[in-house]
């Protein structure tokens, strides 16, 4: 029973069956809404779908040796990461399968952004180094406080389990983390105003720029699968908790449907930020409110 | 034709993503094309996006006259658009290097260098046969997918300046 739970969350639901579907649509929602805000009609629904197809069939530059093999391998290990992360999403109630805490959902949703530092260097293109760059400087500004909200989560309610998390009532403190998790969110998706790893203006499409055909689709897949994972990990956080499944899931889906709708709001409405702005804008102003969070966590576990 | 063929065809003709090259264009062309993805004329609705690297693209558009400069760039950036490909000449100067012609300073036209599908010529062309231009060129891509294009294949020309244009507005601008 165990063995088969566990497939059907790999596979099916939230798995890869549900998730790839629903990582086109997400990027399907946020290529329309920025249409839609500047007055246009944008892309068919089936887009991202045709895209991916299309660069699959395309033909990929032939490179020898190990950094050939390295730029192959870095989209596939991001995939499968942003997969396994959408996995462990707890929106079934019901216990037991694929199984994981908190510290391991992180890791994987930390996973793609590494693998496109190393994919900017390997590549050797002088714009893939810069996009790496960039990268990394953010991913330093905003996963202290995007760790600190999750830190203060997680102490607040004595747990790192991400079921536990799901079914417990959600106290005042928990709202506070989500809303730093929302902050971060922009950075880490790397939308406007926080585009800075591929600002497709001043650096072409930086770490991606010399990636082509089925690599280039394993990269968009893997974005897109990073947006289900990150939008259903506020969800899931945010979510008032059900015992029926088929109640569940649809508010699942429905919430990440709204966080998806209102990061690409936000997109559109701004424009991108400088690296230095940026930097400053986490450790200063956003920093705050992480380290609010959890040093009352930390009070209230000292008072109780 | 088996199904899995059938499909890639139909993505490719729905998803044709540009990179836009100026080989000594005056920027009429240039602003025409960024034009033709602006609200008015919105080119995304066919799938069209504009690509910062060629290896991301499927259709390389060219402006402008093709300098002596610009030849090796041409012939490099041909090389980096990864296959299937088709090339969209954009303007009369990749055409026929139009007022230019005879000038010691160029190496047009365009299709002595790389082949050409589609000539969409203007000066400058309007975005709207800036459109169907890549929309021609999408189809070209589609049906040719990856073998190497024809030696005896005929270029398209699409548009005919104010003639072909909808709207009544431009008649009677330019009769």
């Amino acid at each position: 029973m165990n063995l088969i739970t566990a497939l059907a969350r790999l596979l099916v639901f939230p798995g890869l069956l549900f998730a790839v579907p629903a990582a086109w649509f997400f990027l399907w929602v946020e290529r329309k809404a920025v249409a839609l805000m500047q007055g246009r009609v944008g892309p068919p629904f089936m887009q991202p779908f045709f895209d991916f197809i299309k660069l699959l069939g395309k033909t990929t530059p032939l490179r020898e040796g190990i950094s050939g093999l390295l730029m192959k391998a870095w989209p596939l290990l991001a995939v499968s990461a942003a997969a396994g992360a959408v996995a462990l999403l707890p929106v079934l109630p019901s216990s037991g399968g694929f199984e994981g805490d908190l510290i391991l959902l992180l890791a994987l949703l930390e996973v793609p952004s590494m693998c496109i530092i190393a994919a900017g260097f390997s590549s050797r293109s002088i714009f893939g180094e810069i996009g790496s760059a960039r990268e990394a400087v953010l991913s330093v500004s905003y996963n202290v406080v995007f760790l600190l909200a999750i830190v203060s989560i997680a102490a607040s309610q004595h747990t790192f389990r991400l079921e536990a998390l799901a079914q417990l009532p959600a106290s005042p403190l928990r709202w506070l983390g989500v809303l730093a998790i929302l902050v971060c969110l922009p950075a880490k998706l790397h939308l406007n105003p926080f585009s800075l790893p591929n600002a497709e203006q001043e650096i072409y499409s930086g770490p991606m720029v010399e990636y082509a055909g089925p690599e280039l689709a394993m990269w968009e897949l893997s974005h897109g699968l990073e947006w289900v994972a990150a939008t259903g990990l506020v969800a899931t956080l945010a979510a008032p908790h059900v015992t029926l499944w088929w109640i569940a899931a649809p508010i699942f889906v429905v919430l990440s449907f709204a966080i998806v709708l209102l990061l690409s709001v936000l997109a559109s409405a701004t424009a991108r930020l400088a690296i230095d702005t940026t930097v400053r804008f986490y450790w200063q102003c956003t920093l705050i409110f992480a380290v609010l969070a959890i040093s009352s966590v930390l009070f209230m576990r000292l008072r109780s | 034709m088996n199904l899995w063929n059938r499909l890639m065809c139909t993505c490719r003709r729905r998803s044709p993503w540009l990179f836009h090259m100026n080989s000594g264009s005056c920027n009429g062309c240039d602003i025409e094309l960024v034009a033709s993805l602006t609200p008015r004329y919105d080119a995304e609705q066919l799938g069209v996006r504009l690509e910062g690297s060629p290896r991301h693209a499927d259709i390389l558009c060219i402006t402008g006259p093709v300098t002596r400069n610009a030849v090796g760039a041409i012939q490099t950036v041909y090389g980096q658009v990864c296959g299937p490909k088709a090339v969209v000449a954009i303007g009369s100067c990749p055409a026929t290097t139009n007022v230019f012609i005879d000038s010691r300073t160029l190496d047009g036209p365009l299709n002595k260098h790389i082949p050409v599908d589609v000539f969409v010529p203007g000066c400058p062309p309007r975005p709207d046969a800036i459109i169907q231009g890549v929309a021609k060129a999408a189809e070209i891509l589609a049906k040719r997918g990856n073998n190497p294009p024809a030696a005896d294949a005929a270029p398209e020309v699409v548009g005919g300046g104010a003639a072909a244009c909808a709207c009544n507005e431009c008649k009677e601008v330019q009769p």
